[in-house]
């Protein structure tokens, strides 16, 4: 830099933007993004919900609900979130192994899950297009399983990085923590999700 | 003058940290994360996809000239209908106002180097030009979607199903792009204005630009499901919306307007943001009622996503639904009266410049109010019964649309076109063009009241004698319409290549985005600016600290 004024601090344009004014806004703007992503979670219930409440038998005879299997994996999901949350809990302290170990078994943990709704996909006896309720059961259940499934490729993609010295430590561990809020996000729609298809069902 | 509070000028700061000083032409063809760049991007591509939208209308009026339908096959029609609203609303307005304007403008406004997410940012435009080949594509692979730009079922699951798979596949794009977009402005103005500051300094286009993101992260995903279980009905066999297995075409229109009707929200909130910057600067006057208009883009932003069924009065709404949601449409009117009040008193006694740009503003105060007024009548239930899908429903969104919108982004153009370009755009070829867009505005949408009052149905290609006369009216009016873009985009080329120089401050206005030069330089400012007063404060001592409208800044915000 040639300034004529070498003496004087000059604060230069780049790092007022890395450092003072252009501050990490990336766990901001993922909460704001998925506050948008749950409404298209809460179309399809309110789609669902409708049709549910305009036929007299919901779901139809052919399509008896399983939820043996799915109460197993919802225990699994939602505990997930909390072993994620140890993984944090742990780059926070600086503690590396940690994190690597609580995320390795929240990814395990989310593999089962899909593993389990794809066995229960299979083993329904019967497919998307049977009926109206089996076209909203597989279509939500879908989506949030891809969802479940971008999740996991996220704390994958964690662990992936971890790998590097001093990529995560207790100052910048905002991708963990982004995988964590997605995976939270999972999570509280797989509630919602559990709660209106499978257990309405049991009234 | 409004000029940073800049002590210590630092020499060749940009060449210093691996920046160029300007961009190259074709770095406007790539995936380039400047804010400015992805403005330019955004007016730019929009104003093409006018042209589009704008040519399938001329046909469309050429159709209708004669009450036969000699000119185009049913089948293009039907698509050149489709198209030109998809492409007017999605591929026109809603990138120009808000991917346009809101990118160059707000870190500029809020003296911020860039958005929040600048790669998100390209991401977000880059979504747009893909969705317009699909649309594009979607006329080579069966004829175009057919169904008109509601694209309800069951018209939309059995006519053309591979181009109304693309046109789903392409409104999805869009309204990525919409979310990713608004995800970037509410963070960058949340967290990223100058220190100095405060939310009540901020631009009103700011304000507007919050309010318009908001609508736009919580109604645009409701689309997106509304087109993922059309896409499941059309191609994997579904029956969401198919009656005899059990669906319910009623819940496609529920999700769609709830999308739809907030969507006109978006295509004028940043429009009312853009006057409320235009009028203050051309009538040399503090805006009047800095925080009523503010606070009534938010309100508009809230009762807006509680009026949707007002497109559904026929679609055999229950009663009481048609008491609630019309009395909460009718409640849209007040906000939106504050804030043509608000630039009406601004413009009382103020020194007014005849500028095009002003000429724009004004022309869409009066345009609004009048397209306005008819929306109030459509939001009464029993009126609406009456007309309903009738040319008077178009006559009406035509009027905002065109009136409103289409006149707000003329008027931003002509206001910030020195700031973009660093040129003036030459005023009396602007004037030709103010005056060839409002005449053939109202002589085209205005005819269309009568037709719907006296029963002409929209979306046909043949319609009975007796209304003849009136759309040919229509018709002429379409054509000036269309001739008057030719001197606008005349003016824009010509003027962006031999204009004259603009200087940082053209219009001596006070908002932060001209205290840089014209175009800014790559990261807008060498040093940021410090907020000495407020955006609207004319008529001031220079030296005093004052708020938007012109009142002293509290101590605390010095």
């Amino acid at each position: 830099m040639q300034g004529s004024i070498d003496s004087t601090p000059v604060v230069t344009g780049h790092e007022v933007a890395a450092h003072e004014e252009h501050q990490d806004l990336r766990v901001l703007g993922l909460i704001t993004f998925l506050a948008s992503e749950f409404l298209m979670f809460a179309g399809f219930f309110a789609v669902f919900l409708v049709f549910r409440g305009s036929h007299v038998q919901w779901p139809p005879e052919e399509t008896e609900v399983e939820l043996l299997l799915p109460a197993v994996n919802t225990l699994i999901l939602v505990s997930s979130s909390w072993v994620i949350n140890l993984g944090t809990k742990a780059i926070k302290k600086n503690d590396l192994a940690g994190m690597r170990k609580w995320f390795g078994i929240t990814a395990a943990m989310g593999a089962i899950f899909l593993a389990g709704q794809v066995y229960e996909y299979m083993n329904l006896g019967y497919g998307l297009k049977t009926n109206l309720f089996s076209n909203c059961f597989y279509l939500t259940t879908g989506f949030h399983g891809a969802h479940v499934f971008i999740g996991l490729v996220l704390i994958l993609g964690v662990l992936w990085r971890s790998r590097r010295a001093n990529h995560y430590t207790d100052i910048t561990h905002t991708g963990p923590e982004m995988a964590e809020i997605y995976w939270h996000f999972v999570d509280v729609v797989w509630i919602v999700l559990f709660s209106l298809i499978y257990l309405l069902t049991l009234i | 003058m409004a000029q940073a509070d800049i002590s210590i000028k630092p020499t060749e700061l940009q060449g210093g940290h691996g920046h160029p000083d300007k961009w190259k032409w074709y770095d406007y063809f790539t995936f380039n994360v400047d804010h400015k760049v992805i403005g330019i991007q955004y007016l730019v591509t929009s104003f093409l996809f006018y042209l589009v939208g704008g040519f399938m209308a001329v046909l469309m009026r050429t159709e209708l000239a004669t009450p036969n339908s000699d000119f185009l096959s049913p089948e293009l029609y039907n698509a050149f209908l489709t198209n030109h609203g998809t492409i007017m609303i999605f591929l026109w307005i809603v990138p120009a106002a808000i991917g346009g304007f809101g990118n160059f403008l707000i870190p500029l406004m809020i003296g911020a180097r860039d958005m929040a997410f600048p790669k998100l940012n390209a991401i977000a435009f880059w979504l747009n030009p893909p969705a317009g080949a699909v649309l594009a594509a979607s006329f080579f692979l069966g004829g175009g979607a057919q169904s008109g730009w509601t694209s309800y079922p069951p018209l939309s699951e059995i006519t053309a199903n591979l181009p109304q798979t693309l046109w789903c596949v392409a409104l999805i794009m869009v309204g990525t792009s919409s979310i990713l977009g608004s995800v970037n402005f509410l963070v960058t103005i949340w967290k990223m204005r100058v220190p100095s500051m405060a939310w009540d300094q901020m631009p009103l286009f700011c304000w507007a630009m919050v309010a318009t993101s908001v609508l736009a992260l919580f109604a645009t995903p409701v689309l997106a499901a509304a087109m993922v279980l059309l896409l499941f009905d059309i191609n994997f066999g579904t029956s969401f919306f198919k009656p005899d297995a059990g669906g319910n075409v009623v819940v496609y229109q529920h999700l769609f307007w709830f999308y739809s009707h907030p969507a006109v929200y978006l295509m004028i909130l940043p429009i009312f943001g853009i006057m409320s910057e235009v009028i203050p600067v051309h009538a040399r006057k503090p805006i009047f009622g800095y925080k009523a208009i503010a606070y009534s883009s938010l309100t508009i932003c809230l009762v807006g996503l509680f009026v949707w069924v007002h497109h559904m009065f026929t679609s055999g709404t229950a009663p009481w639904m048609r008491i609630f949601f019309t009395i909460s449409t009718l409640i849209v009117a007040v906000p939106t009266g504050i804030k043509i009040f608000s630039w009406v008193a601004t413009l009382w006694g103020g020194k007014i410049r005849y500028t095009t740009a002003m000429l724009f503003a004004v022309g869409l105060l009066s345009m609004f109010v009048f397209g306005g007024l008819s929306g109030v009548t459509l939001g009464a239930a029993p009126f609406d019964i009456h007309v309903h899908d009738t040319y008077y429903v178009v006559g009406h969104f035509h009027y905002v649309l065109y009136g409103g919108s289409v006149f707000g982004i003329y008027s931003g153009i002509y206001h910030w076109f020195p700031k973009i370009t660093g040129r003036m755009l030459n005023e009396p070829l602007g004037k030709v063009h103010f005056v060839l867009t409002f005449i053939g505005t109202i002589l085209t949408f205005t005819p269309m009241h009568n037709l719907g009052m006296q029963g002409m149905p929209r979306r046909v290609a043949m319609y009975d004698p007796q209304f003849a006369h009136l759309n040919q009216l229509v018709t002429v009016g379409a054509y000036i319409l269309a001739v008057s873009v030719i001197p606008f985009y005349f003016n824009v080329i010509w003027s962006w290549m031999k204009g004259k120089e603009a200087g940082p401050n053209p219009w001596n206005a006070m908002t932060m985005e001209w205290t840089t030069d014209s175009p800014p330089i790559i990261e807008n400012w060498e040093v940021l600016p410090v907020l000495t007063h407020g955006p609207y404060a004319y008529g001031m001592e220079r030296s005093d600290e004052v708020g938007p409208a012109g009142e002293p800044l509290p101590a605390s915000r010095s």
